[in-house]
């Protein structure tokens, strides 16, 4: 089956006045239909940049998107013209952002931005689009969604209006959608029903998901698949439940370690990864990873290892698997 | 819930717009926490009403002299008194208001939303759109108000439409830089990355997004111009570029009044004077009053 979204050497560099910096580099991943990916590392891993250009919207300058294909249904995104790519945003591939605290527009009804999407992208009347943001405002489970229709963000909680977020992203009902940490911004509690909502409209809309965070607890309960960004690179890349059981990049085994278990031994500690995330402008030689690697060779400080297949489904960029 | 209000709900989430919906309850707000700006305001919507109805307030058409009383200080028959060719001075005074705020206005409305426009996508698109917009914009600043108009208005001809035109040109730069200053910073919000994540067009963006922000900044930078405008109109009919005689405008009154004698009696100085100078007043202090209602973080700065 061919894949939904085939992502193939995405490079993108921001240039600042200290330098260029390679946000995202050489990156390539496969999305299938209906299936959730998830994207973790930690900030500054390239994951959200990551995102972004799949969809063109890195701000530009001062980034730039400077090689790699985005296929999304065979087409390839990055070389499409302005007209092409926004008929491509919100229609067939949703996106939701961080900070649901600001990414609705202040002055405008609630129901003015959920019908939106669907005035520009499927010409629908404004009375037609608005009835169907009640249906899409309903599905999100945002009770009295009528009335709420007429009502401003700020009459909205966060949870509520990430679930408006949601309701926009899916209001065409595009067969990918992108969340970029869609729960960081919200309280615990309000993060497992926006995740089990995200998921059920994608289930139920068949859209596939990819799924950007940095918490791993999340990337356990709702992905398929999970690749593991640092400093830029995809360092593993694994169906999630083998990526537990069996991680194979010193990485991805200092996060794994470095998560409190409930069902673990108490007097077991946590291992913290030790050092600090590499600056992106000065990058070693070799692996990334190396200066903060418990198991590195003299090779990883030389040579960059590339993502190799180590077993079915399952690539890690590390001299110890190569 | 019926479908009908359902229907009636949803179409109120289309036509209600925040601004006009506050506006009822804004404005009580408004006189119970500015009562001075609320009182300039009154002042501002006499004038205006005084305009309008003109003819009914003016005891004497404009333009009729009555030759027994020239350069008559002021008496009951003539409660401004007369100038030199026995026209009277309240009637001229009250038909001035309607030849300066229908220039001032129409020149405000003009120049400003002109220049609203322009700032608008000159920050919205950047680049070197953006770097040409503003240098012409900074060339138009460049020139005192008076003189670029007055240049305007003397290469165009004398004429009502003439003055608008020239005074509006003059607005254009300061529409174009507060609203440009207020699309920058709006650019940047996340909102409007959301609604391009989204696939809005440019037009889109620009109109349902970024627009509607930019009506308060827009309502204080005319309301306060128009203050502006009325003395640059003024002074144009003063030094004879303005609107042509023998129609009132305070400015032309003033002129006049050069004519009747070395010192001027003091009633043909005093009330067209104290006409502009009232009514700058009352759109200047009613723009600070707006200004500090719609964004309280701006109080107190001029």
């Amino acid at each position: 089956m061919p894949a939904l979204l085939e992502v193939r050497g995405l490079t993108t560099r921001f240039r600042s006045s200290g330098g260029t910096v390679t946000a995202v580099d050489d990156v390539s991943f496969d999305v299938a239909q209906g299936e959730t990916l998830a994207i973790v590392g930690e900030s500054g891993s390239g994951k959200s940049v990551t995102a972004l250009s799949i969809l063109r919207l890195i701000p530009t300058p001062p980034g730039r998107i400077e090689a790699g294909q985005v296929l999304f249904e065979g087409q390839d995104l990055l070389t499409l013209d302005d007209a092409g790519i926004r008929a491509i945003r919100g229609s067939r591939i949703g996106m939701i952002f961080q900070e649901p605290m600001s990414s609705l527009n202040p002055a405008l009804t609630i129901g003015l931005q959920v019908a939106e999407p669907i005035v520009e992208h499927r010409g629908a009347t404004w009375r037609d689009a608005l009835t169907r943001a009640r249906g899409l405002l309903d599905r999100v489970r945002i009770p009295d969604a009528a009335q709420r229709l007429a009502a401003y963000p700020h009459q909205f909680s966060g949870g509520m209006r990430q679930r408006v977020m949601i309701a926009m992203a899916q209001a065409c009902e595009p067969t990918l959608t992108i969340a970029d940490e869609p729960t960081t911004a919200l309280d615990v509690t309000v993060q497992a029903q926006i995740l089990d909502l995200l998921k059920t409209r994608s289930e139920e809309t068949g859209s596939a998901l990819v799924l950007i965070t940095h918490d791993l607890g999340v990337v356990a309960r709702y992905a398929s698949r999970v690749a593991v960004m640092y400093a830029g690179r995809i360092v593993e890349i694994a169906p999630a439940r083998r990526l537990y059981r069996t991680p194979q990049h010193p990485y991805t085994r200092g996060l794994m370690q470095s998560v409190p278990r409930l069902d673990s031994d108490t007097a077991e500690r946590l291992v913290p990864i030790e050092g600090q995330p590499p600056d992106l402008g000065r990058l070693p030689q070799g692996c990334a990873f190396a200066p903060r690697c418990r198991v590195v060779m003299p090779r990883c400080r030389t040579e960059r290892p590339v993502l190799a297949q180590i077993a079915d489904n399952h690539a890690a960029a590390c001299f110890h698997h190569a | 819930m019926s479908d009908a209000t359902v229907q009636q709900v949803q179409d109120e989430a289309v036509v209600h717009h925040s601004l006009l919906r506050r506006m009822g309850g804004g404005l009580r707000t408004f006189v119970r926490r500015s009562p001075m700006s609320a009182f300039w305001g009154v002042i501002a919507a006499l004038i205006i009403v005084m305009a309008i109805i003109a003819p009914v307030l003016a005891p004497y058409p404009p333009l009729k002299s009555d030759f027994r009383a020239m350069t008559k200080a002021p008496t009951e028959r003539h409660w401004f008194g007369t100038d030199q060719i026995g026209r009277d001075t309240l009637s001229r005074v009250i038909y001035g208001s309607r030849a300066s705020l229908t220039v001032a206005v129409s020149a405000v409305v003009l120049g400003t939303t002109l220049g609203a426009f322009w700032g608008l996508a000159s920050g919205y698109f950047g680049g070197r759109f953006d770097l040409v917009s503003q240098r012409i914009m900074e060339f138009l600043q460049s020139f005192p108000d008076l003189i670029l108009a007055m240049a305007i208005a003397m290469a165009l001809g004398a004429g009502f439409g003439t003055v608008i035109v020239a005074i509006a040109i003059t607005r254009i730069p300061f529409g174009g830089r507060v609203i440009r200053s207020v699309v920058l910073s709006l650019k940047e919000r996340a909102f409007v990355e959301a609604a391009r994540g989204l696939g809005a067009s440019h037009t889109r963006m620009m109109l349902r997004h970024i627009l509607p922000q930019c009506i308060a900044p827009y309502l204080v930078l005319a309301t306060t111009h128009l203050g502006v405008a009325i003395i640059i109109e003024a002074s144009l009919g003063f030094l004879g570029v303005g609107i042509p005689p023998p129609q009132p405008t305070w400015g032309n009154m003033l002129a006049d009044s050069l004519n009747a004698g070395l010192i001027p009696p003091w009633w043909l100085v005093l009330f067209p004077g104290g006409a502009i100078t009232l009514t700058v007043l009352a759109f200047n202090l009613l723009g600070d009053g707006i200004r500090d209602a719609l964004d309280p973080r701006l109080r107190g700065t001029a």
